[in-house]
């Protein structure tokens, strides 16, 4: 177990990927951020069927973590996973059309906020059961290893989902076979109401990589290099065919669990103080943008999402002929 | 006619895909080396390789997610839960994700895996060794259960179970793991989701799964010879159930009797009787349909309080007698 506490120097990733990807990476934060805000609205209004479970403050974790993979590798994810979907590319058309539970939506409005997934493109869906990804991560590595392809997968689940026995059955069985799984633990402090500091008398979740054999790190999670860099090195390990690592990335959701969640479990202030660390302004600030140019990429995000929802606004919903369809292949 | 037991046809059968199929492979506890607590793989690990017949640490959840991952991903896999007892700790990722990913996810991903699994009382293991807890899955949209109780059709249906491109729970029998039968040598399939009547009869129909289906034959022989025709339908597959011929023998009988290891109360023999009275067959009724099942008890281990627990021979013959006799 490494605790990373020396930050990655950003000039040195900004020159290696170049200016436009980098500013690429913060438009895919700030997408991530107005869809999120944009969720929020419309629950507000009245305009959405079921809960959600905002990433807001967490989107350096996705698109750090995303952008250390390559094409054709393999992504599962947890409830809070518009961001990493985003960060995964996908169409946010499709994405907004399935929260909306349109026919046009990735799932066919089957599936929802909490279980999108864009198969075609190797992401293997966000999953409404904490830690419920991670067994089947271990299934994709072993894949990846029979098919002696040079594949990952990063398999993305919360503080909480650390404390299931799944992830422990998982860790070691990815641990004994060397499969190339990333296991990227988001600790964004609370299982819902629990705090973690409540929940693990460890300091750090990737300790108990250690009791798997396999490398642990912790990276602040709000440092997109920071991330990337964790993600890209467990990555490299992956495909040099010497297992699998924990990463943990440490950040905070600034909003409650869900939409039901009134947050009595924390102090407004504490709230405050994260989001003064706000991944976005941060990376941000690593490119030299200043806050005019900022702010014209914010609004840019924010008209995408208005096409986004103008497209799944005006998009059928599912017929209900179809209502027994996909149960069954 | 070449006799296999029921270990070996299955055991044929895997061997023959693995060969045919480099997508398929074993994974479950103890199925190298040893061969499988009941023998099942015994020997494939010489001719595959632990590489396709993947010996794994006691992580049934772990055993459940690793096929529903390879199986996302364009594998086939066989997974191998020791005893049925133990899918209770399999139960999230084989109910809440092989059962719901491809609906979840819009018709978009295939899972297609097989989980074997010995299930059954008679062994003297008692209450956590014996299970019968095939009506759990039956209740789960997405899953297909499977319950051969034939060597021929242990082979034929775990084919057609590895090649189907859905979640599969395949429950063997214990004590059929050594009964004999004829098996033919060459690869074939059993399809799911067609019953098959085991024996012609004109008085009662009896639906009866898995190891219920020898002893449904035995007493139908005693029966005979008082002059009572049993006829006797093995659905085979749970689900996809296919009810036609049970309709049709129930409209000729006039009666009907589902017979099953597991409990009664919850248990697939209420499936069964409910669709038979919501079928056209519920005119031609002329006595009420019966379940004859375990006692809704876990399974003790007295000997004598074991074979008392689920029903035997001498229980379908009463029962049958009973219900043919207007005596209920």
């Amino acid at each position: 177990m490494t605790d990373q506490t020396q930050a990655p120097d950003p000039q040195t990733y900004l020159q290696q990927w170049g200016h436009e990807p980098a500013v690429e990476l913060l438009k895919r934060m700030l997408l991530i951020r107005a869809f999120e805000e944009k969720a929020e609205e419309l629950y507000a209004l009245g305009k959405l069927h079921g809960t959600m479970h905002l990433s807001i403050g967490q989107e350096a974790s996705a698109v750090g973590a995303s952008f250390a993979l390559k094409r054709g590798d393999y992504l599962l994810n947890h409830h809070r996973g518009h961001g990493h979907c985003l960060a995964w590319g996908s169409d946010v058309d499709l994405m907004m059309a399935e929260f909306l539970g349109k026919a046009t939506g990735y799932c066919r409005g089957r599936g929802g906020s909490m279980h999108i997934a864009n198969i075609e493109a190797n992401n293997l869906g966000a999953n409404g059961i904490v830690g419920g990804g991670i067994p089947i991560a271990v299934g994709v590595g072993l894949s990846i290893k029979m098919r002696q392809t040079d594949q990952v997968v990063i398999v993305i689940f919360g503080d909480g989902a650390a404390n299931e026995g799944a992830f422990h059955e998982s860790l070691n069985m990815a641990s004994i076979w060397d499969l190339p799984i990333i296991f990227y633990c988001e600790n964004n402090q609370y299982a819902m109401s629990m705090p973690v500091r409540r929940a693990i008398n460890i300091e750090h979740i990737s300790q108990r990589a250690c009791s798997y054999g396999i490398p642990g790190v912790t990276v602040d999670g709000n440092d997109l290099f920071a991330v990337y860099q964790a993600v890209k090195d467990a990555a490299e390990r992956a495909r040099a065919g010497r297992g699998p690592t924990l990463v943990e990335a440490v950040t905070y959701r600034w909003r409650g669990h869900s939409k039901s969640d009134r947050q009595a479990y924390r102090k407004r202030e504490e709230v405050k103080a994260w989001q003064k660390k706000d991944p976005i302004r941060r990376y941000a600030q690593a490119l030299a943008l200043d806050d005019q140019e900022l702010e014209n990429l914010r609004a840019q995000a924010r008209e995408r999402i208005e096409q986004a929802l103008a497209f799944a606004e005006s998009s059928p919903e599912p017929e209900v002929s179809t209502i027994l369809e996909g149960i069954y292949a | 006619m070449r006799e296999l037991s029921y270990a070996e046809a299955l055991r044929e059968c895997l061997r023959q895909v693995m060969r045919e199929d480099p997508d398929v492979f074993m994974i479950g506890e103890d199925i190298g080396v040893y061969g499988g607590a009941f023998g099942v793989s015994a020997g494939l690990i010489d001719e595959f390789g632990p590489d396709r017949i993947i010996d794994t640490p006691i992580s049934e959840a772990g055993i459940a997610g690793a096929c529903i991952g390879a199986a996302l991903t364009g594998m086939r896999p066989v997974g191998e839960i020791q005893f049925m007892d133990f899918v209770t700790l399999s139960m999230e990722q084989l109910v809440l994700q092989a059962a719901k990913i491809r609906f979840m996810f819009g018709g978009k991903a295939r899972v297609p895996f097989v989980l074997r699994m010995p299930a059954g009382s008679g062994t003297g293991a008692a209450a956590q060794h014996s299970e019968s807890l095939e009506a759990w899955f039956v209740h789960v949209p997405g899953l297909k259960v499977v319950m051969p109780s034939t060597p021929h059709d242990a082979k034929g249906l775990l084919r057609a179970a590895i090649y189907d491109d859905n979640p599969v729970i395949f429950v063997e029998h214990k004590l059929l793991y050594k009964t004999r039968g004829h098996v033919p040598e060459d690869a074939y399939t059993v399809p799911l989701g067609e019953s098959k009547t085991v024996r012609e009869g004109k008085d009662l129909t009896v639906v009866a799964t898995s190891i219920m289906v020898s002893r449904a034959l035995e007493a139908a022989d005693l029966l005979a010879e008082e002059g009572i025709e049993l006829e006797i339908i093995d659905p085979r597959t749970l689900v996809p159930l296919d009810m036609e011929p049970i309709v049709a023998s129930v409209k000729k009988t006039g009666r009907a009797l589902v017979v099953h290891e597991a409990v009664k109360t919850g248990g697939f023999g209420g499936e069964v009787a409910s669709r038979i009275v919501e079928s056209e067959a519920f005119d031609y009724l002329e006595a009420p349909v019966r379940r004859l099942a375990g006692l809704d008890m876990p399974i003790p281990y007295n000997r004598t309080l074991e074979y008392h627990a689920v029903p035997q021979v001498e229980n379908i013959v009463a029962e049958a007698r009973r219900l043919v006799g207007g005596v209920y």
